[in-house]
């Protein structure tokens, strides 16, 4: 019926009333409402997630309409739990919600731009030289003029569109010329957390390792990789998924926002507080997730090390020596290097503690053959004998069958009870020395020292042993934790040690009041009521932890103070229990199958991988401006003289050693190298072996501002490390890029060659180091912004993919919802592209090419037993050995032209030399002949692996998360290393395989797999550490077990072989700023924290229309009433917040929620949105990495000693950044450059 | 010749286009059918400009419609003069009209100058209030004209005008042929705004939410058969 003859019959309609008429039926149309109907109607949903940096990996429902994407909500169908556990879904948040706003925004990206001037240029010069384009790029290079034309443009706007063939042509010109003239090793990619969509990563990744180049680490840069991890358990990083914390009985929330940063998974928080956990949140602001504790502690910010070894003095004293838990002591012994033994040596009038006692140091090695300097002792407390339990990580390499840690002694085979103590039955006890920190004072005064001698002397019980005909002194780790925690024990005395909690002596409950500002009472009350649960529950206490532990310096202090809470209690490796580090997590479940994909492992091994921290560290100049010394971070115990230099010195001998990897590698082309040898018919290796030895030839290392050693070309996908990782921004604009930049501060001038032993100073700093900046993104990032070419990504309802997470055990896939809008190409597609373009550029210039690539000594492989003492063969204190005591090197043959049809095809090298990882191999062919049906084959006969599907099938293949067969394989090549049987862990599942399709339907839980500690079966679930403690498989460290205590000689020097509370560094930014502009107008010194972002998931949805919607729209900093006070800062003011590093312009939140002394600015805001200028720089605003730069640790750098070895991501220097301090001034004037950019820039 | 066709001949077309279009658009698009409230834009401005132009808007309304198609006849029965009736339309008007007045300049401020409002504007809805404006400034600069007649004569000639056009008696037009200009003007914008009235959001002045004051508080219909 007509709608307006409904109206004028209005009164003749037949109205039914009904419920005493509260209700009435009508018969009018009402049809127009479809209107509001079909704006949910939709023609297909296709499942998906968003692949950004975020761990959430939530499957969302995407809806399609008329070929347009409409919207997207939450899937509801994850597998189920099991009864009593809650189920996990839903997952999602805001930020994903918003996602569909992007895909049609003015901020993405539609058509490959290239930098006009680089554009014109490149027509200009192709045309002249001819046409060949890689003699076009040559030309461009070969003048300075010409290179810098478009390099200081760099971010100031100016790109035009060009044609794909067009910037491809441009890409594999660059390349190839970098290749033929500096080597493949300039030639490097960044691209974070494969995880989150793994096929994308893969395709830089397999492009790069063909050719060449070098794929550099994320985790470690980020500064999300804990230290801690590998270092006591010799694992990257391993965590329970969230659903395990409903099984918890106590969790403590340190430094961890779950309902902010852990959206998806906060309902399983509050899910087992209904439950009845118990949740304490520490945190020092008053974050979203202090409502979730029944206790707030908020302990000042970067003295979390203190509150941690408080509460581990109050359970090591309770539940450990005055009323020792049965559990406790049990777990310690089987399943922690406590029992171990150390030897205690002479210094000066004191005794330290040393090394850890092994096999070789005994007459005839205590009848252990193979590598017995890598097997560790302890005392029998049945037979009172020294034996030799199985499992230390001598046991792992060239033996099999002994690498278990069931508490055997090797040689009988008997069982023993690992002695944990030696009081009661010891030779003497002797005064030991530890190194305190916690009297430093902090430059800005604002971290309060907690007064005491620098070395704290405290009593131990020793036995003496034959020790190789010397009487040595020996003590268990035990013995030394519970000295070094300062508690009084029977029959000791001495020293620095408390019998009571309220003593003020390091490290009591008393002690850390002034330090931390957290009573000592509610101190006493937590750590008692964490082990309390833990010693009834047999170890269901947790701890999620999070970035605001991790981001400082000293994060290891932070988390080892926090892991031997765990330890002590017995929580790792029991469910509901443990250490859940969730940050930038990393677990790509089917790590094994992706590998060869990613970096071509199927076609070339090695891979060049690089260590990201130390890699800009050198290359963006951040070390030319280092302000801490080394001694400044020494243990007040070490010989300083050994230590003369600085920061990056210490990079440079562990790069020489073989520690940490080398990009580029050495100072002269690989290729050429080789070609050389050759000439002269010498063994390459040999070859340069021989000049380094003579110095003939160095490595890049040495002198990284040297031409010779610049890295030329850059690619960056998946990333905005310009706009938000990259710590030392304006170091990155001055001498990466070569732009427009805000660096305040001075290098080191005239100080820099004194300061520096190692490394070669030169006194021009080079600015603009990179030739070619290509940058992949769906929006116009920072990164974008600063980059030569833009090329527009799929996005992920665009692609094929796969996900996964830390956080629930389920692998499912990004899909293909629409085809990728205007120009743009998924990322597989992309490289697929610059390969194609790349064979057929190399004719003429490239053909099949040998060179030499070095590679650290890495960890899980024979090589982690290296280097049992530090010796530098540059040095003349050993031999060079590549391998050995230097990096690896290795030949290799890359046949340039076949780059594209290599790329497409997997490769012979899987069935030659199988697959594998984390130490363990299996034979692979039945797989590869399985893709060959799958995928199909090529000319060659090869699997040919043509789309971004293909990829995944490939990594789901050779995957034992994905496929039984290969799940079961994996178990039995780890029960001949262990001598146990653990098939019975994937045997059920053999016969199941997962591929894409069936993640499309639904996903899929993965299988059990040795790469990982944990399960998931149906009674448990997924937890780290489950199989170390159930299976007795053992830790990948040097005892096998949990490694509390560490003996290599930088920890011990470093002061880091125990655990203490140490301080934020002094970064001295803010003094000669405050000098020059100190005067100016008032101004406050704040502490510069980072936490991660509420209105974005790093620097994605920040410029998000309904993100900005949500938060102030534009960069923000909050800052607390009192200091606002202080300088009349009123609420939404804009403020300037400088150091030396640089300058940000933001307006301040004017907040309770924030301590004094503190500024929070929610990381990764970039300055794309709302950014005024800032006077200092006289440039835009800057993001929130303007005011910091990286300081490397050189802990971080130890290589080739057990669970210190170098591994990928895995261990190595991180990016820390909140030490740093800002002066904050309020702005009068807010000048929004607005005014046309300078000509140079504008044309 | 002129004047025939703007009030003879245009003032039919005007009221077809404005009946048969607006029913047309309530048929055939009722969704659109709405007033295009920016209120949840900012508030600012809004409320009190709203409120006072159309408590304006409707007196004048009210105002043109009784005093013109009232028959005279009904006037002359109930004893008011011509004379009254005209100045009890210049002080109501008048009165009314300035509300109008500062109401309208309030929103045109607010759609021109307010940088969100702005940008949610279509071109319709700026020249809707322009028209307006335009039109009530008319008619109010017909008052000092008809200060001069406040016999009232004047006026009789705008009522006959009206009642043979809407009683479709020819020789309408030349009731006002030789009026001031100033009303024929009024008139022909007047008889304009009719022609745009189904295009713009004009169309909400002919829905009131009455019903919904009566009606039981759950409606349902019959699954369609």
């Amino acid at each position: 019926m007509s709608y307006f003859i409904d109206r004028i019959s209005y009164f003749a309609q037949n109205r039914e009333k009904f419920s005493g008429g509260h209700g009435v039926t009508t018969e009018e149309n009402r049809a127009w409402e479809k209107a509001y109907r079909d704006r949910w109607s939709h023609d297909k949903i296709v499942r998906s997630t968003h692949g950004v940096n975020c761990t959430g990996s939530c499957s969302w429902k995407i809806y399609v309409k008329n070929g347009l994407i409409t919207w997207e909500t939450q899937q509801t169908d994850y597998p189920r739990t099991r009864p009593d556990l809650p189920n996990h879904e839903p997952r999602g948040c805001s930020r994903g919600a918003s996602y569909s706003w992007y895909i049609y925004s003015a901020n993405r990206l539609k058509y490959p731009m290239v930098r006009k001037r680089l554009l014109e240029l490149w027509r200009r010069t192709k045309k002249q030289v001819g046409g060949d384009p890689v003699e076009a790029w040559k030309t461009i290079q070969a003048d300075p003029i010409l290179r810098q034309s478009y390099q200081k443009v760099r971010g100031q706007g100016g790109f035009v569109r060009a044609g794909w063939d067009e910037a491809n042509e441009i890409v594999a010109a660059a390349n190839i010329y970098t290749i033929k003239k500096h080597g493949p090793d300039r030639v490097i990619g960044f691209s974070p957390i494969p995880a989150m969509s793994m096929v994308s990563y893969a395709a830089g990744a397999r492009y790069l390792s063909l050719i060449g180049g070098v794929c550099m680490s994320f985790y470690d840069w980020y500064c999300d990789l804990p230290p801690a991890s590998p270092q006591t358990w010799g694992e990257q990083t391993d965590v329970p998924e969230s659903a395990d914390w409903y099984n918890s009985g106590f969790i403590i929330m340190w430094g961890s926002n779950v309902p902010q940063t852990r959206t998806p998974d906060a309902h399983f928080m509050t899910e087992a507080r209904y439950k009845g956990t118990q949740v304490v949140t520490i945190t020092p602001d008053y974050s979203e997730a202090s409502k979730f504790g029944d206790i707030w502690l908020n302990p000042r910010q970067g003295t979390d090390a203190a509150l941690g070894m408080a509460m581990g003095h109050v359970i090591l004293k309770e539940f450990h020596i005055d009323n020792p838990s049965e559990y406790f002591d049990d777990y310690c012994r089987a399943y922690t290097d406590m029992p171990f033994l150390v030897k205690v040596e002479k210094q000066g009038d004191r005794f330290v503690p040393g090394r850890m006692v092994r096999a070789s140091d005994f007459k005839g090695n205590l009848d252990e053959d193979n590598n017995p300097e890598w097997k560790t002792v302890c005392f029998d407390e049945e037979t009172g004998h020294v034996t030799v339990p199985t499992g230390s990580i001598g046991f792992r390499w060239g033996e099999e069958g002994k690498w278990n840690i069931v508490p055997t002694d090797s040689k009988t085979g008997k069982n023993i009870r690992p002695r944990k103590t030696l009081l009661g039955d010891h030779d003497d006890v002797l005064k030991v020395g530890f190194p305190y920190f916690g009297g430093q004072t902090h430059e800005t005064g604002y971290f309060e020292p907690s007064a005491g001698e620098d070395v704290l002397d405290r009593n131990i019980p020793v036995k003496y042993l034959d020790l190789n005909g010397e009487k040595v002194p020996v003590a268990c780790v035990f013995d030394l934790l519970c000295a070094n925690y300062g508690i009084a024990r029977e029959g000791l005395g001495g020293d620095n040690v408390a019998a009571d909690f309220d003593e003020n002596i390091p490290y009591t409950p008393k002690w850390q009041e002034s330090i931390t500002g957290v009573p000592a009472e509610k101190v006493i009350q937590v750590a008692r009521e964490f082990a309390n649960n833990a010693h009834i529950t047999k170890g269901k206490s947790m701890i999620i932890i999070g970035a605001a532990m991790n981001h400082w310096y000293h994060m290891d202090m932070n988390y080892r103070a926090a892991i031997n809470m765990l330890a002590f209690c017995g929580c790792i490796g029991q469910s509901g229990g443990g250490w859940s580090h969730y940050v930038g997590q990393e677990k790509l479940r089917p790590q094994t199958g992706w590998t060869p994909l990613a970096f071509a492992l199927d076609w070339v091994r090695p891979p060049r991988q690089q260590n990201s921290t130390s890699f800009f560290y050198a290359h963006t100049d951040q070390w030319r401006y280092e302000t801490l010394d080394v001694d400044e971070v020494l243990s007040p115990l070490a010989d300083k003289e050994k230590w003369k230099g600085s920061l990056i010195d210490c990079n440079i001998r562990a790069e020489r050693m073989g520690w940490l990897p080398s990009a580029p590698q050495l100072e002269e082309n690989p290729i050429d190298l080789v070609k050389q040898a050759d000439n002269k018919n010498v063994d390459p290796v040999d070859y340069v072996m021989d000049r380094l030895k003579s110095g003939d030839l160095r490595m890049s290392c040495e002198d990284p501002d040297n031409p010779k050693n610049w890295p030329r070309n850059m690619f960056v996908w998946r990333s905005n490390i310009l706009g938000s990782s990259g710590k030392g921004h304006e170091y990155f604009l001055k001498h990466f890029l070569g732009t427009q930049h805000g660096v305040q501060g001075k290098d080191l001038g005239d100080e820099g060659p004194g300061k520096s032993s190692e490394v070669v100073w030169h006194d021009e700093a080079p600015e603009g180091k990179l030739d070619l900046v290509v940058t992949l993104d769906f929006r116009m990032s920072t990164t974008c912004v600063y980059s030569d070419i833009v090329l527009p990504t799929a996005s992920w309802y665009e692609k094929n993919d796969l996900n996964t997470s830390d956080m629930h055990p389920f692998i499912h896939p990004l899909s293909k919802a629409i085809d990728p809008v205007w120009q743009s190409k998924s990322d597989w597609e992309i490289y697929k592209g610059f390969a194609k373009k790349f064979s057929e550029l190399c004719e003429g210039h490239l053909g099949i090419e040998k060179e030499i690539v070095l590679n650290p000594i890495q960890h899980d492989t024979p090589g982690e037993l290296a280097q049992p003492d530090v010796k530098e063969w540059r040095k003349g204190e050993c031999d060079l050995i590549p391998g050995k005591t230097a990096p690896s090197m290795k030949v290799v043959e890359r046949d340039y032209p076949a780059t594209f049809d290599r790329f497409t095809s997997l490769g012979p090298l899987l069935e030659k030399l199988g697959n594998g990882g984390k130490g363990i191999g299996w034979n692979t062919d039945h797989e590869v002949e399985f893709l060959k049906k799958l995928n199909g084959e090529n000319k060659e006969g090869r699997a040919k692996i043509i789309t971004d599907i293909d990829a995944c099938e490939t990594v789901l293949s050779l995957a034992p998360e994905t496929n039984g067969e290969v799940a079961v394989k994996a178990w039995s090549a780890l029960s001949k290393i262990t001598g146990r049987d653990h098939t019975h862990l994937a045997l059920p599942k053999e016969e199941e395989k997962i591929r894409f399709r069936d993640i499309q339907a639904q996903p899929r839980k993965i299988i059990s797999s040795p790469t990982w500690s944990g399960l998931e079966s149906e009674h448990v679930s997924y937890t780290a550490n489950y199989t170390n403690v159930h299976e007795f498989i053992p830790w990948r460290t040097l005892t096998g077990r949990q490694q509390l205590y560490q003996d290599h000689p930088w920890m011990v020097d470093f002061g880091e072989a125990l655990v203490s509370y140490r301080p934020p560094i002094n970064t001295r930014t803010v003094q000669n700023m405050l000098d020059k502009h100190g005067k100016e107008s008032p101004t406050i010194l704040l502490n510069f924290i980072t936490p991660h972002q509420k209105w974005g998931i790093h620097s994605t949805y920040t410029d998000n229309l309904h993100m900005l919607t949500l938060s102030r729209g534009g960069p923000i900093v909050w800052v607390s009433e009192v200091d606002a006070n202080k300088i009349g800062i009123k609420d939404n003011d804009w403020l300037e917040v400088f150091n030396t590093n640089g300058a940000i312009v933001a307006r301040a939140v004017v907040s309770q929620r924030v301590n004094e002394g503190m500024m929070l600015m929610y990381h990764a805001q970039e300055k794309l949105v709302h950014t005024p200028g800032s006077k200092i720089t006289n440039a835009r605003g800057g993001i929130h990495n303007s005011v910091t730069r990286a300081t490397i640790k050189p802990t971080h750098m130890i290589g080739a000693y057990a669970q210190l070895s170098y591994g990928f991501n895995y261990y190595g220097t991180v990016g820390s950044n909140r030490d740093e301090f800002v002066i904050v001034r309020k702005m009068d004037k807010v000048d929004w450059m607005d005014e046309p950019a300078q000509v140079e820039a504008a044309e | 010749m002129i004047d025939y066709f703007l009030f003879q001949i245009f003032p039919y077309i005007a009221i077809i286009v404005f009946l048969l279009g607006s029913i047309l658009r309530f048929d055939r698009d009722p969704y659109s059918w709405r007033s295009k409230s920016s209120q949840l834009l900012r508030r600012k401005q809004l409320i009190i400009g709203s409120i006072l132009f159309h408590l304006g808007i409707l007196v004048i309304l009210a105002g043109h419609a009784v005093g013109l198609l009232t028959p005279i006849a009904v006037f002359d029965a109930l004893g008011i003069s011509h004379g009254a009736k005209q100045i009890l339309a210049i002080t109501a008007g008048g009165i009314a009209g300035v509300f109008c007045f500062i109401g309208l300049l309030m929103l045109l401020h607010r759609r021109l100058f307010d940088p969100r409002i702005r940008i949610n504007s279509s071109f319709a809805d700026i020249m809707v209030l322009v028209l307006l404006l335009a039109q009530l400034t008319l008619g109010m600069l017909t008052i000092p004209v008809s200060m001069h007649h406040l016999d009232g004569h004047e006026m009789v000639k705008f009522m006959e005008w009206a009642q043979h056009i809407v009683t479709f008696r020819g020789g309408a037009y030349a009731y006002i042929a030789d009026v001031a200009l100033v009303f024929k003007a009024h008139i022909t914008l007047g008889l304009f705004l009719l022609v745009i009235f189904p295009f713009t959001r004009l169309v909400h002045a002919l829905s009131a939410p009455v019903g919904y004051v009566f009606r039981p508080y759950q409606i349902v219909r019959k699954r369609a058969t």
